[in-house]
């Protein structure tokens, strides 16, 4: 017997990469602005966006979403309260969205196309580790953190917060009761990701989706 | 969490490549991880194992080189490794430094494979001409 190193050098997710950067390149042929919002289950990842949309359609912007949850569409039917079009991918047990996912559900997602979309909206599984490393086309990830979580959680979970590329910290109308300390919270978000654009936002009284949705549309000319 | 479809990803590729070279057994599969790949080793390896069982795979070790974080500093220009995950500062001047060089890898850097010995017929087949020489 003979042995051989053989040479392989080759990302893990390889089939996931090759499938988000086609989706990616999809994205930007039809000028959508993508956005992947990622964090721990009931950060008010779907509270946000719920206002989000609103505003967004209030403001004529076209925006869509896809939701991902391991089980039921209660978050699909929240959203689509809002009168955008959403679809819900239920994972069964599986911890992240998949670039595969995506594809599958924006093929068969009848009545929209993506270039009648300004704004695609796709809203993680709740969970603050696998996420990170599941590429899906997006020019944006958006981390969450609430003030009802604690100032240390981007320190707990660097590898998400280091891949993000904006920051929103939710709930701010609960920061008082909740003693949360947020210039703690900032610096540590700054010490995970230097310099990242961080919002502070509130979907109950609405605090902070002024400057959030400056953001959005001022990204959304660039797409 | 996602060590299962890691580790399924991991099969799938490397039975792949170890196609090309056929009657050889893949004794060891190399990897490497950057501490901000979020790949817990004990439960990869766990899962390589469930991964494995049973497939031309099972019994080969996977080996984890662990790559630590590197980071550029405009400051200084230069690349820098930083200690942790817990801090994005360049280690000599100790500024923020937000450009990642090292650190999210999560790679197949090579496999090792166990070839059985050439026959001399097939020697010969492959050397016809110094053969008749």
């Amino acid at each position: 017997m003979t042995t051989r190193i053989v040479e392989l050098r080759q990302g893990i997710l390889k089939k996931n990469d090759e499938l988000a950067a086609g989706l990616r390149n999809r994205f930007i042929s039809a000028r959508v602005l993508v956005l992947n919002l990622v964090s721990s289950p009931g950060t008010g990842k779907t509270a946000l966006l719920e206002l989000t949309l609103r505003e967004l359609r209030t403001r004529g912007a076209r925006a869509a979403a896809l939701v991902g949850d391991l089980e039921t569409d209660n978050d699909a039917r929240r959203l689509a309260a809002s009168g955008a079009p959403v679809r819900q991918i239920n994972t069964h047990g599986i911890c992240h969205l998949d670039a595969e996912m995506v594809s599958k559900h924006l093929e068969s997602w009848e009545g929209v196309s993506l270039a009648e979309l300004d704004y695609l909206f796709i809203e993680n599984v709740g969970n603050l580790v696998c996420p990170s490393s599941y590429d899906l086309g997006e020019r944006i990830r958006v981390a969450l953190l609430s003030v009802t979580e604690g100032e240390d959680k981007p320190l707990k979970y660097p590898g998400l917060f280091n891949s993000a590329d904006a920051a929103v910290m939710t709930k701010i109308d609960l920061a008082v009761p909740c003693s949360f300390d947020r210039e703690l919270a900032l610096k540590n978000i700054n010490e995970i990701r230097p310099g990242i654009r961080i919002f502070e936002t509130s979907a109950k009284t609405g605090a902070g989706m002024d400057a959030w949705l400056e953001y959005l549309a001022d990204q959304a000319q660039h797409s | 969490m996602h060590e299962l479809s890691i580790a399924a990803s991991i099969v799938e590729a490397v039975t792949e490549s170890a196609s090309a070279y056929p009657g050889a057994r893949v004794k060891v599969v190399r990897l490497r991880v950057g501490a901000l790949a979020s790949v817990v080793e004990d439960s990869l390896q766990f899962c390589w194992e469930l991964a494995t069982e049973g497939s031309p795979l099972a019994g080969a070790a996977l080996v984890i080189d662990k790559l630590p974080v590197i980071v550029h500093c405009d400051a200084c220009g230069v690349d820098a490794e930083i200690e942790g995950v817990q801090s994005f500062r360049c280690s000599r001047c100790g500024k923020p430094a937000a450009d990642l060089r090292q650190g999210r890898e999560l790679e197949i850097e090579a496999i090792e494979i166990e070839e059985p010995e050439p026959k001399e017929s097939a020697i010969a087949a492959a050397n016809p001409v110094e053969e008749r020489i």
